[in-house]
């Protein structure tokens, strides 16, 4: 992407639902979809009294996905309380970390057109979730299940420059996340929120422009096109000659524009000051210690070792990275199979394909990892050919009975006994004695008719590589 | 035995041993209540399911069940704990009409030991004030003389116990709130070591001081309340894991090797004559008890209400935030009149549910927080409190207790401070630094005024050395020997 002269400076707000089973500060439970204020206990509705008790499980959330991110752990970080009236935050403040956040000064590594890049966090934190508001004509309704909920706000350095390296980011820490088993990840639910802080200056000067603040976001495909709109707005404001306006701005994916929420004018002073109904939080060096070594392999380790350990190609790699349990079970593929090249083509094809038309995650598959590999397996010992392998896979897919059954049932097993393709050979060139002539005559072109006719007769399942010799032998005459 | 005057241990042993069943103990109280409630309005609310309570514990006692150690002891409760399925106002007309879904911690331990909630004491708006006078339901008036205040913040708490409607009562302390109206009305009244009782449940004024105590007729009573309330609680982060001791039968009357400190600056020229005297002869006593009396000194003392003033508003103004009139409490008449935005909503409804001096508290707090003033208020006042804290901390190096005035001069008249908020709150210069420093403080009778108004002693501890206070209290109260008793009672 170019902007002539123009350079876009972007920078992400990342908030991630944690997946505890309690809330961030009350024994509250998270469940989605609850009926409407179900999930609140004096401390979820701010009752006069009430005083919040910290998850233990949400900074251990917290800190295997800082540790994740390079952040370093405070020993000490401070719970501040910000304060602002809404209705659907029940306190008139929201706990949340200010100038001592639990993780800080990170980065997070991503592969974008054949090269890996890398974007600063400058910090990530935990705070409590608001409640939901619905606003219907003269009434608004509010359900404050959500209030609570924990959440680890990620912020990036002002990193990127482009649309496209926003977007990937995104799907990078969103991939971390959910390797990491601390947030589900979905945007549609809202369980991960993304804010985009967009800038523009001339190319070369080192300067930031004012910023403006992307909210209402639900797709990563949204973010590019929010952040690619609101670069070419800022950019025609720049060459008109109008202000750029530090403000909050909306995007509304159905105009794919974004517009005005509010401006700085009206940005609240949020007094942050520290919670005095919380210590400050201690992490020590053996939980750390604890929580390091029970961290899994990453996506972008993992890729890499892909394409090291088992020679995929680089776009192969990060593919089958791109969720654990799919990592994983290609790893199984491969491991039944030995056969890293033929397990990776038959998962990002075969599989893949049944499953994005079934709407599937990999675990829902059934077809067992263990037995995609046998299949493979079979293939590569000639027990069956690869076209009937295929055959095989749909019906593995549609039963999940083991390959081995399905060819034993169905009579599919190959044909590699020479004298038994030899005598169908004999048959075939019998009954077609004029296209042996001709062949013999030159026209070789010929050969693939015999093969067929082989085939055809064996009903597929003569071995391709024996009828091949068999036929070219005979044939010599 | 005068059921109305008894101490809670002579109730206690008389109702288990059933020389008197807890129905009529409640009975007699609930009839005193009535019969004053009237002129001392000490009750915002009674409890209309205290007798009740009171016979499940006959019950129990028929039964041959065990009971807790306050079984069928009446208590009154400040309005700023809540109670289960009875209404809690904290004074203020902005939760009028709340009624709690549960009941706070202390609720709870006490009466799981039996104890009787009799009803909910009157108090300052929010515990802010000094006199009582800014409850939105009316002044409560000291037993001692109906023209005088009771003290404050928990003037209704104090004043109920003075007057013989409750043996007992709990009120909570974040600048002096238990101990200034437990002076001002001649009972005992102690603010336990902060974190030692759990605030959950109970209204938040400033979080880093609040803490709720009792209110009782004897040391020993108070000692014996505070090992029901006291301990860890899981649901307030802030409790202490420290152990709670047998305070009530540890009390020791002979002083020996105990270091009394007299800090110098608690006893400048602003200290009246008679109260001035009223500590000294509680001085000679503790001398007389074989402790060891020695100056010290707090340099910043004269600093502890500027840098309260600015801690507790700080906090109040966030921890008031959640009085919004959205999910309970007082919201504004808008059916004829509707808010035209949010912000009305909320101005019409605090406006009109917050009395003048909680606002003005929230606004002082507000002000402290705001972007631009931080650093110089709310966070030099911090910085400040860690220096306060370390010049007391010293003091108990070189002392056991420190023993000084509750406030300059015994109660003052109704009205007389209303209208000066800066003399009210100068009321609190003895009281503010336990809160600050997290200390615990007593304060106990120690004879009465020429006018015939109690005036107390204060009583400072180390963090967690709430057994110094007891002994102290107890030979103090002992060689006092005050019979005198307010008109209510005779």
């Amino acid at each position: 992407m170019s902007y002539n002269n123009w350079e876009a400076v972007i920078g992400l707000e990342i908030h991630a639902q944690l997946l505890t089973e309690s809330k961030m500060f009350s024994p509250d439970s998270t469940a989605f979809g609850g009926s409407d204020n179900e999930n609140t206990d004096p401390v979820s509705l701010g009752l006069p009294g009430a005083l919040p008790v910290l998850n233990k499980r949400a900074v251990e959330f917290a800190v295997r996905t800082g540790l994740s991110l390079n952040c370093a752990i405070r020993e000490k970080s401070v719970f501040a309380r910000k304060n602002y009236f809404y209705p659907d935050l029940p306190k008139g403040y929201q706990i949340s970390q200010f100038d001592e956040p639990i993780c800080e000064k990170g980065y997070v590594e991503y592969f974008l057109d054949g090269e890996i890049r890398r974007v600063s966090i400058e910090r990530a934190h935990l705070e409590e979730d608001a409640g939901k508001s619905l606003h219907t004509g003269d009434f608004t309704l509010i359900n404050l299940n959500r209030a609570g909920v924990p959440l680890l706000e990620i912020v990036s350095g002002p990193d990127m420059r482009t649309p496209a390296e926003a977007a990937e980011y995104a799907r990078t820490v969103r991939r971390i996340l959910r390797y990491l088993e601390v947030c589900d990840g979905n945007l549609e639910e809202g369980s991960l929120r993304c804010d985009c802080n967009v800038s523009v200056r001339k190319k070369g000067e080192n300067k930031l422009g004012t910023k403006v603040e992307l909210k209402n976001i639900n797709s990563f495909r949204f973010v590019e096109k929010a952040i690619e709109y609101e670069i070419q707005r800022q950019i025609e404001c720049k060459e008109s000659g109008e202000p750029i306006v530090q403000e909050t701005r909306l995007y509304d994916s159905t105009k794919n524009r974004t517009f005005s929420m509010r401006s700085k004018e009206e940005a609240h002073d949020y007094r942050y000051f520290p919670d005095p109904d919380l210590l400050p939080l201690k992490v020590e060096a053996e939980f750390l210690q604890k929580v390091r070594s029970e961290l899994p392999e990453l996506p972008l380790t993992r890729a890499q070792r892909f394409q090291t350990a088992f020679g995929l190609p680089a776009y192969d790699s990060f593919v089958l990275t791109a969720e654990k349990d799919l990592a994983e079970y290609f790893e199984q593929v491969a491991e039944v199979s030995k056969n890293a090249k033929a397990a990776s083509n038959w998962v990002m094809t075969d599989l893949l394909r049944e499953l994005n038309e079934a709407k599937l995650d990999v675990a829902k598959s059934p077809i067992a990892a263990a037995q995609l590999g046998e299949l493979i397996a079979m293939i590569d010992s000639k027990e069956i050919s690869g076209k009937m392998a295929k055959d095989v896979f749909m019906e593995m897919w549609k039963t999940s009975k083991p390959p081995k059954e399905i060819v034993k049932t169905k009579g599919m097993a190959q044909i590699t006994d020479s004298s038994a393709i030899e005598k169908i050979v004999n048959d075939v060139l019998a009954q077609n004695g004029q296209a042996v002539a001709d062949y013999r005559g030159g026209k070789t072109k010929l050969f693939g008719f015999f093969v067929g006719q082989v085939m055809k007769a064996s009903k597929g399942q003569a071995n391709p590589e024996t009828v091949n010799q068999i036929l070219t032998d005979k044939l010599k005459g | 035995m005068n059921l109305l005057t008894a101490s809670l241990k002579d109730l206690a042993q008389a109702v288990q041993s059933k020389k008197v069943s807890a129905r009529e103990v409640t009975e007699k109280f609930l009839g005193q209540s009535e019969k004053w409630n009237k002129q001392l309005n000490a009750y915002i609310t009674m409890n209309d399911k205290a007798l009740e309570a009171a016979s499940a514990v006959d019950q129990k006692l028929a039964k041959g069940e065990k009971v807790g150690p306050l079984a069928g002891v009446p208590m009154a409760i400040k309005d700023m704990l809540c109670t289960k399925g009875l209404r809690t106002t904290a004074g203020s007309k902005i939760l009028h009409n709340f009624i709690p879904p549960y009941s706070s911690t202390v609720v709870n331990r006490l009466e799981g030991a039996g104890a009787i909630t009799l009803g909910k004491a009157n108090q300052d708006e929010f515990a802010m004030g000094s006199s009582n006078e800014t409850s939105f339901f009316g002044i409560a008036r000291n037993p001692w003389n109906l023209d005088y205040v009771p003290g404050g913040s928990s003037g209704g708490s104090a004043a109920a116990v003075a007057a013989g409607m409750a043996t007992a009562s709990i009120g909570t302390d974040t600048g002096g709130s238990i101990r200034q109206p437990a002076s001002f009305c001649g009972v005992v009244g102690v603010k336990p070591t902060y974190g030692r009782v759990s605030r959950y449940g109970i209204v938040s004024f400033a979080s880093s001081l609040d803490q709720a105590g009792p209110f009782s007729r004897t040391v020993a009573d108070s000692a014996l309340i505070l090992e029901t309330i006291c301990g860890r609680d899981e649901r307030d982060m802030t409790t202490a894991s420290e152990p709670v001791p047998a305070w009530s039968s540890s009390i020791r009357k002979d002083l020996k090797g105990l270091k009394a400190g007299m800090p110098k600056e608690y006893f400048s020229d602003k200290l009246e004559p008679e109260t001035r005297k009223a500590v000294e002869k509680a001085v000679d006593a503790v001398k007389k008890a074989g402790a060891e009396v020695v100056e010290v000194s707090i340099p910043l003392t004269e600093m502890a209400v500027p840098i309260y003033y600015l801690v507790a508003t700080s906090e109040a103004s966030s921890n008031l935030a959640r009085y919004d009139g959205v999910r309970f409490g007082h919201r504004a008449d808008f059916s004829k009149n509707p808010a035209e935005s949010l912000a009305e909503f909320y101005c019409r409804t605090r406006g009109e549910g917050f009395g003048s001096e909680v606002k003005r508290r929230i606004i002082l707090g507000t002000y402290a927080l705001s972007s631009g003033y931080y650093d110089a208020y709310y966070k030099k006042a911090c910085q400040v409190r860690r220096l306060l804290r370390q010049q007391f901390l010293d003091a108990f190096a070189k002392c056991d207790v420190l023993i000084s005035p509750v406030t300059t001069s015994p109660a003052f008249k109704i009205g007389d401070r209303i209208s000066d908020p800066l003399q009210m709150y100068l009321n609190d210069i003895y009281t503010t630094s336990a809160n600050l420093v997290g200390i615990p403080g007593m304060s106990v009778p120690a004879g009465l005024s020429s006018s015939g108004l109690p005036i107390g002693v204060q009583l400072l501890a180390a963090h967690f050395q709430e057994q110094h206070l007891f002994n102290v209290g107890s030979v103090i109260e002992e060689a006092m020997n005050i019979k005198e008793l307010p008109s209510v009672l005779q």
